[in-house]
């Protein structure tokens, strides 16, 4: 898959610090598969005690329904390596994520899974949340962040992740080649 | 310039295969990959899709923790595992281990236990190693001086096939502990207020090196428990430099080197604390002197005050309110009035022998209060088995408390071990999430002192109390 822009509303979860716990909470992760993660996506907000939507939950508003870009509150992804946090986000249909603070091992394990996790300024972050479903433009090429009304922001991406992400590269296919040195670096330690 | 160099850097610069450049992330070689049923499977089915091998078995190690029961009918007398998919998914590392050659402590072996607490047991947890895992606690390996940090699935399948990983250079930040923890205020009150202190998110980009006269004094069972938490600041990985208590404690272990081999590695290791004049990236400064036990009240484990204390009142703050309101607790109440529904201890933070005799000299020659129910999970076998040659098993269950087999159990409630909505737990694991230890559960993080006075008064409780010599 690859990824050069994405135009989508956007869909906002002010909270602060929504760790993984709560992207996919535990039961679910006696998966030994990918599918399916979308129905687990923030279960314990979407779902009432006998499993049906909420209401008043933004991912279950009319509205938010084909939005394909979450803004989240500060430090979102933080918490379990749980890759199965992405996993839910890109089954469920999302392709970025928006903050102004995201996770390590969130943001790593997005990368790696075509989700793009886009960390913006204080004030670009606080008026993405002020304004819950306007349509954004990502240019992944540029790595800007287009909203209406504004000035195109840049937003900061590992230019091997980006590389990978909008040719489609895949990083184990990268590692693999890398053999010979592998080697090489076995060898030093044993002698 | 100096050429002083932090443990840190000096671990990375000996795993470079390749650096990093502009273009591309270092490639970094891992000497030691952990793995568990929970974030295995999918990485095992890349493999099998794209035909390739484990690179290296010899540095691989299986074990199950996560969803694995703990009873012990369920673990040794055949009886049915109580989540179907917990089952499946137990059997499914079996069937990985077996067709990839990589070695299995599987369900009923004496040496399974949490990954991270049988990984220092074995004694594979070495200073200056890489050491990877798919589960974000593996930080807690860096209180042997490794360089030991969570993995996701991907990375996994990229370890399992390489024993390679691509990395970005972390930044480094020196935690300087000053002082020594007074009597009864232990390793976890110090991490829970070093995190109160940085945030959950201060860390984020960063390895810890924790240093300072504190830590010196500390087992390596109680290190462990500081670097354990090291993620819940965000930080990729903690570290503590070697020293004696660390040779001490790996001379003993089964897969530590022996003869030659042990005096070259001791060598090594002698060669990896900072050096002097080594600069950090960031410093944090706090004492430890002046420290209290330590209780969380909210949903993070940022949100954490003293046991003497009150809850502090931010109100207006979206993260605070949130908090108060799934906790049911309010501004301004002395923490020491929370009740208390279950208490849990054990997990890789606070699931080793020290905890247990720590938890156990509270409760000898009491009871749990009425209506608390007291669960106690050893983090491995080894533990389990050392606790019961101690006589702690009999101290806890004459308390009132269930003694278990070990693994996460409450810590993440994946097993069915799980706290009841809104009920109050005060537990010796590393978080308070919501819905963390089951649908609508409080957690009250602590360490196993505050955990089991707790458990006898029946609400949160000052373990000073029944400590006094
Ligand atoms: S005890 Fe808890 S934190 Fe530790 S590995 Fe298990 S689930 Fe993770």
């Amino acid at each position: 898959m690859t990824i050069t822009t994405i135009r989508s509303r956007t869909v906002v979860m002010s909270s602060t610090n929504i760790d993984t716990d709560q992207i996919v909470p535990a039961r679910f992760l006696t998966t030994t598969s990918k599918e399916g993660l979308g129905n687990a996506l923030f279960a314990d907000w979407r779902y009432d005690a006998g499993g049906r939507p909420r209401p008043e939950f933004v991912l279950n508003k009319p509205e938010a329904q084909g939005c394909r870009i979450l803004v989240a509150g500060r430090n979102i992804g933080c918490g379990s390596s749980r890759e199965h946090a992405p996993w839910a986000l890109v089954d469920y249909g999302f392709q970025a994520v928006i903050s102004n603070e995201i996770a390590d091992i969130f943001k790593n394990n997005s990368l790696k899974n075509g989700l793009l996790p886009i960390v913006v300024d204080d004030a670009t972050h606080a008026w993405l949340l002020q304004n819950p479903g306007v349509e954004v433009e990502v240019d992944l090429r540029a790595s800007t962040l287009t909203v209406p009304g504004r000035p195109a922001v840049g937003f900061p991406i590992d230019p091997f992740a980006r590389v990978c992400l909008m040719n489609g590269v895949d990083e184990l296919g990268f590692l693999l080649s890398k053999n010979g040195e592998i080697e090489q670096y076995e060898a030093r330690r044993r002698a | 310039m100096t050429s002083a160099k932090t443990m840190f850097e000096k671990v990375w610069s000996a795993h470079e295969v390749a650096p990093q450049t502009a273009e591309t992330p270092a490639v970094i070689f891992i000497d030691l990959h952990l793995t568990h049923e929970v974030t295995s499977p999918q990485a095992f089915t890349v493999l099998r899709e794209r035909g390739l091998k484990v690179r290296r078995p010899d540095l691989t190690l299986a074990t199950m923790d996560h969803s694995t029961p703990t009873r012990t009918e369920q673990v040794f007398g055949g009886a049915p595992i109580s989540i179907e998919s917990a089952a499946k998914q137990i059997q499914q590392l079996e069937i990985n281990c077996a067709e990839f050659g990589v070695e299995l402590l599987g369900l009923q072996d004496s040496r399974r236990g949490i990954v991270h607490i049988i990984g220092p047991e074995l004694g594979i947890t070495q200073p200056g190693k890489t050491i990877v895992c798919g589960d974000s606690h593996t930080s807690t390996h860096g209180a042997f001086g490794a360089l030991a940090f969570g993995i996701g699935t991907t990375e996994v399948g990229h370890v399992l096939a390489t024993q390679c990983l691509l990395q970005k250079k972390p930044k480094t930040c020196a935690i300087e502990v000053r002082g020594r923890l007074p009597a009864g205020v232990t390793p976890k009150d110090l991490i829970l207020a070093i995190i109160g202190k940085v945030g959950v998110s201060g860390g984020t980009g960063y390895v810890f090196e924790y240093r300072g006269e504190a830590l010196r004094a500390l087992s390596m069972d109680q290190r462990m428990t500081i670097c354990n938490m090291s993620i819940e600041a965000g930080a990729r990985a903690g570290m503590i430099a070697p020293d004696e208590t660390t040779y001490e404690y790996l001379k003993n272990t089964p897969r530590a080197p022996k003869g030659k081999a042990w005096d070259d590695a001791l060598a090594y290791w002698k060669t990896l604390p900072s050096d002097d004049g080594a600069t950090f990236d960031k410093v944090v400064e706090i004492d430890a002197s002046s420290l209290e036990p330590m209780v969380t009240y909210g949903t993070n484990p940022g949100m954490v005050v003293s046991v003497t204390g009150r809850i502090p009142d931010h109100r207006g703050d979206a993260v605070f309110d949130a908090a108060m309101k799934y906790m049911g607790l309010s501004p301004g109440q002395p923490i020491a009035e929370a009740p208390v529904n279950v208490v849990f201890v054990g997990s890789c933070t606070n699931g080793r022998l020290v905890d247990l005799r720590a938890a156990a000299q509270v409760l000898s020659g009491r009871k749990i209060a009425k209506g608390v129910q007291m669960l106690v999970v050893p983090g491995s076998q080894e533990v389990k088995r050392l606790a019961e040659a101690e006589g702690l098993a009999d101290v806890f269950k004459a308390a009132g408390a269930e003694w278990r087999e070990s693994g996460c159990s409450m810590c993440l409630g994946m097993n069915g071990d799980t706290v009841n909505k809104g009920e109050y737990s005060v537990s010796t694991s590393n978080r308070n999430f919501e819905g963390r230890q089951g649908i609508g559960a409080r957690t009250l993080l602590a360490s196993p002192e505050t955990a089991a006075a707790s458990a006898v008064l029946g609400r949160v409780a000052d373990p000073r109390q029944f400590l006094r010599a």
